[in-house]
C-alpha cells in the first residue's frame, strides 16, 4: 500500500488548529469556495456519489445516495449534523470538533450547498461541553469572515448553522430520534418510511449526516473522487479515524485507511495489550457491533469484512480491547446494563428484552446461573431488533449482538462460570422449581417462601382462630 | 370563625415567576432559529437548569406558556432525558463513567470509592451542597479512561483512587466556568 497521508487529522497537532486563521492558512475553505463558485449543487452531489463515501456514523449508508433521495421539487431542505456521539468507546467526533471545528463547518457548508439546505442544526450531546464552546466560537468566527451567513462568496447561497445541545440520551444518535429531540419532543425514533429525506425535521425534507462523514466532504471536493477511491478496499473507501481504548498501553485516536486489521491497530498504534498480557477479545466498533475473539483479530476493520466473524458491522470503528484476565461475564454485564439503561422504552421487545437480559446476566454473575440460561439468552437475542423485525430502530440489534457473539464464541467459558460459580442464596427455591416443572403446589404450605401473598401483619390477626 | 366577605373575593397571592425577564428574553431570542417554538423546549430547560441547578414544575409551566404548548408537553420531554433534576444539584455535578472502556480499567470501583469517600450514594449531593456524584454511560473521553467529567467541562483521567480523592478536593473548590449571568 502506498504511504498514507492523513487528511482528517492533519490539523490535530497544529498549534491553535481550531482557530479560523490557522485553518485558512493551511488551505481551509478553499474547497468550499471552489464548490460554491465553480460547481452546481448537482455536480457536488455527483462527486460525493462517485467517491463512494459511506456514512461514518455506524450504518455505513452511501452518503451521496442519501442526498439523491431528497425530492426534486422541494422548496426547503434542512441539514442535521449528528454530533450525538454516544456509542461507548467512541470519541473520534469529539477530536474532530475540538481540534478542527472549521473542517466540520466547511463540510457542512459544502454539503448544505449540495443539498440546497439553508439551515443546519448541529445536534451535539450535552457532555461535549468543551466541543460545544469551541464550535460556538468557530461558528461566530466563520460568520464574521463571511463563510456563513447571507450570500456566501457572492454565490447567492445563504446558510445558518445553529448548535442544538442534547440532554444525555443515547437514542438521540439515531437519526429519527435526533429529529424528534430537535423538535422538542422525547427522542423516540420514528417508524420509517417516510425517511427523513422525504419528511424529516419539522416535516421538511432533511439530511442527517455524521460529523466525520461531513469532514470527508471538503477533501473529496478538493482532491476529487478518484483520490478518495484510491484509499481502502472496495466498498469501504477513504480514510477513517479509529479509536482504540480499553486494555491497551496507549488509548488513541488515529487516522488510517479503512481496512486496517484489528491486530495491526492494537500492536502498532496502541502500543499492544497492556501489562504485557494477551488479548482475549476485542470489540470492533462500539459495543453494539459485537465481539471478535482473539483468533479473529486479523479481520480487516471495514464495512464488509466484519460480517464474516458474525459482527454487526464496522459501527463507529471504536476498538475496545479486553485482556485475557477479564471474565467475559463482566463484559456482558456492562453491555446489557448499558442497553437496558438506554432503551427508550418505545418498543416492548427492546424495553422488556434488555431489562430481562440484564437481570439474567446479573443473576449468573451473582451465582444463580442455570444451565438453560445461555439458550434462553440466545433465543431472546435472536428475536430482538430490526433484523428479526420486532422494533423500530436498531438499538435492540445493538443490544442483541454482544450477547449473540459472546454466547457463541465464549460458550465454554460461560458454561464453566455457571457450573463453578454457584451460590446457594441465588439458586431457585424448591417452590420455584415445582412451579417451573408444572407440579401442583400447595401455596398455603409454602407461604413463608414469599411467592404467595404475604401474611397479614400479626396485629391484624385474631388472637385465637375462630372455633368452627 | 366568621367568614369575611372581603377575603373570599380576594385573588390568590400572586406567584413569583421563576423565569426572570432576561431569561425569557434569551428564550425568545432562540425562536427565529427553528420553524416551531416547541423546538426551543430543550434549550429552555437547559437554561433554567443552568441557572437554578434544577427544573421545578413551575418553571416548566412558565416555559410552556412562552412556547405556547401545554405544561404536560414540556414535562413529557423533560422526563424522557433523565437529565433534569427536580431538586437542586450540588454546585458541581461530576459524572464518573461506567461504560466498557472505563469499566475494564476499574471505573465501577472508582465510582464506589468516590461515593464512599463523600458518604453519598450515586446520584446524591453532599450535605454541604457542593458536589453531586453520578455515574454516566460513555462520556466520549475514553482516551482518558477511567475518566470523569465535571459539568463545567473539566475532564479527569486516567484516574486511580488517589487521583479520585484529588479530583473530589479540587471539585469542592467550586466551578471553573463563568457563572451564568442572567
Amino acid at each position: 500500500m502506498p504511504t498514507f497521508e492523513p487528511v482528517l487529522s492533519r490539523n490535530f497537532n497544529v498549534a491553535d488548529g481550531h482557530s479560523l486563521k490557522v485553518y485558512e492558512s493551511r488551505g481551509g475553505y478553499q474547497a468550499a469556495r471552489k464548490a460554491l463558485t465553480t460547481m452546481s449543487p448537482d455536480e457536488v452531489v455527483g462527486v460525493v456519489k462517485d467517491s463512494e463515501l459511506r456514512g461514518r456514523g455506524g450504518a455505513g449508508f452511501p452518503c451521496g445516495l442519501k442526498w439523491t433521495f431528497l425530492p426534486k421539487d422541494r422548496t426547503e431542505t434542512l441539514m442535521c449534523v449528528n454530533a450525538d456521539e454516544s456509542e461507548p468507546a467512541t470519541f473520534n467526533n469529539r477530536y474532530l470538533m475540538e481540534l478542527d471545528p472549521h473542517q466540520l463547518l466547511e463540510g457542512i457548508l459544502i454539503s448544505c450547498f449540495a443539498t440546497k439546505a439553508a439551515t443546519a442544526y448541529l445536534y451535539i450531546r450535552y457532555e461535549y461541553i468543551r466541543a460545544y464552546k469551541i464550535l460556538e466560537e468557530a461558528i461566530a468566527e466563520a460568520r464574521a469572515a463571511g463563510h456563513l451567513g447571507k450570500n456566501i462568496y457572492g454565490s447567492g447561497f445563504d446558510l445558518d448553522v445553529w448548535v442544538h445541545r442534547g440532554a444525555g440520551a443515547y437514542i438521540c444518535g439515531e437519526e429519527t430520534g435526533l429529529i424528534e429531540s430537535l423538535e422538542g419532543k422525547r427522542g423516540w425514533p420514528r417508524i420509517k418510511p417516510p425517511f427523513p429525506a422525504i419528511e424529516g425535521a419539522f416535516r421538511k425534507p432533511t439530511v442527517v449526516n455524521n460529523v466525520e462523514t461531513l469532514c470527508c466532504v471538503p477533501h473529496i471536493v478538493e482532491r476529487g473522487a478518484d483520490w478518495f477511491k484510491s484509499i481502502g478496499p472496495p466498498k469501504s473507501r477513504g480514510p477513517k479515524l479509529y479509536t482504540v481504548s480499553g486494555h491497551v498501553e496507549k488509548q488513541v485516536c488515529v487516522e488510517l485507511p479503512l481496512g486496517v486489521t484489528c491486530r495491526e491497530l492494537i500492536d502498532e498504534h496502541a502500543g499492544g495489550v497492556w501489562k504485557g498480557r494477551k488479548a482475549k477479545a476485542a470489540v470492533p466498533g462500539g459495543i453494539s457491533m459485537g465481539l471478535l475473539s482473539a483468533d479473529e483479530l486479523d479481520t480487516p476493520l471495514d464495512f464488509e469484512s466484519l460480517r464474516g466473524p458474525g459482527c454487526l458491522g464496522l459501527g463507529t470503528a471504536a476498538v475496545t480491547v479486553i485482556d485475557d484476565q477479564t471474565p467475559i461475564i463482566d463484559y456482558l454485564i456492562n453491555t446489557s446494563r448499558f442497553f437496558a439503561h438506554e432503551s427508550c422504552g418505545q418498543c416492548t421487545p427492546c424495553r422488556e428484552g434488555t431489562a430481562w437480559m440484564t437481570k439474567t446476566i446479573h443473576r449468573i454473575k451473582a451465582g444463580g446461573g442455570r444451565s438453560e440460561d445461555l439458550d434462553i439468552m440466545l433465543h431472546m437475542a435472536n428475536n430482538l431488533g430490526i433484523i428479526p423485525g420486532t422494533t423500530i430502530c436498531g438499538l435492540a440489534d445493538g443490544a442483541a449482538w454482544p450477547i449473540k457473539n459472546a454466547v457463541t464464541k465464549f460458550r465454554d467459558e460461560l458454561e464453566e462460570y455457571i457450573r463453578t460459580n454457584q451460590n446457594p442464596a441465588a439458586r431457585p427455591t424448591p417452590l420455584q422449581i415445582d412451579i417451573a416443572e408444572g407440579r401442583v403446589v400447595n401455596l398455603e404450605a409454602n407461604r413463608r417462601l414469599g411467592i404467595a401473598s404475604p401474611l397479614p401483619a400479626a396485629a391484624l390477626r385474631a388472637p385465637e382462630p375462630p372455633k368452627l | 370563625m366568621p367568614a369575611d366577605a372581603s377575603t373570599k373575593t380576594q385573588p390568590p397571592p400572586k406567584r413569583i415567576p421563576i423565569l426572570t425577564e432576561p431569561m425569557r428574553e434569551k428564550i425568545r431570542s432562540l425562536f427565529p432559529r427553528y420553524p416551531s417554538k416547541r423546538a426551543v423546549t430543550l434549550p429552555a430547560l437547559q437554561l433554567v437548569h443552568e441557572r437554578l441547578r434544577c427544573v421545578p414544575l413551575q418553571a416548566m409551566a412558565e416555559i410552556a406558556e412562552l412556547l405556547e404548548i401545554t405544561p404536560a408537553e414540556v414535562h413529557d420531554t423533560m422526563s424522557f432525558y433523565g437529565f433534569f433534576p427536580q431538586a437542586p444539584l450540588g454546585d458541581v455535578r461530576v459524572w464518573v463513567c461506567r461504560s466498557l472502556s472505563c469499566m475494564l480499567r476499574g471505573g465501577d470501583e472508582l465510582l464506589e470509592h468516590a461515593c464512599h469517600r463523600l458518604g453519598v450514594e450515586h446520584g446524591e449531593t453532599t450535605p454541604d451542597g457542593k458536589l453531586t456524584v453520578d455515574y454516566a454511560e460513555c462520556l466520549g473521553i475514553c482516551d482518558h479512561a477511567p475518566a470523569a467529567l465535571a459539568d463545567d467541562g473539566r475532564v479527569f483521567g486516567p484516574l486511580d483512587e488517589a487521583k479520585v480523592d484529588e479530583m473530589l478536593d479540587e471539585l469542592k473548590q467550586g466551578r471553573r466556568d463563568d457563572p451564568p449571568r442572567v
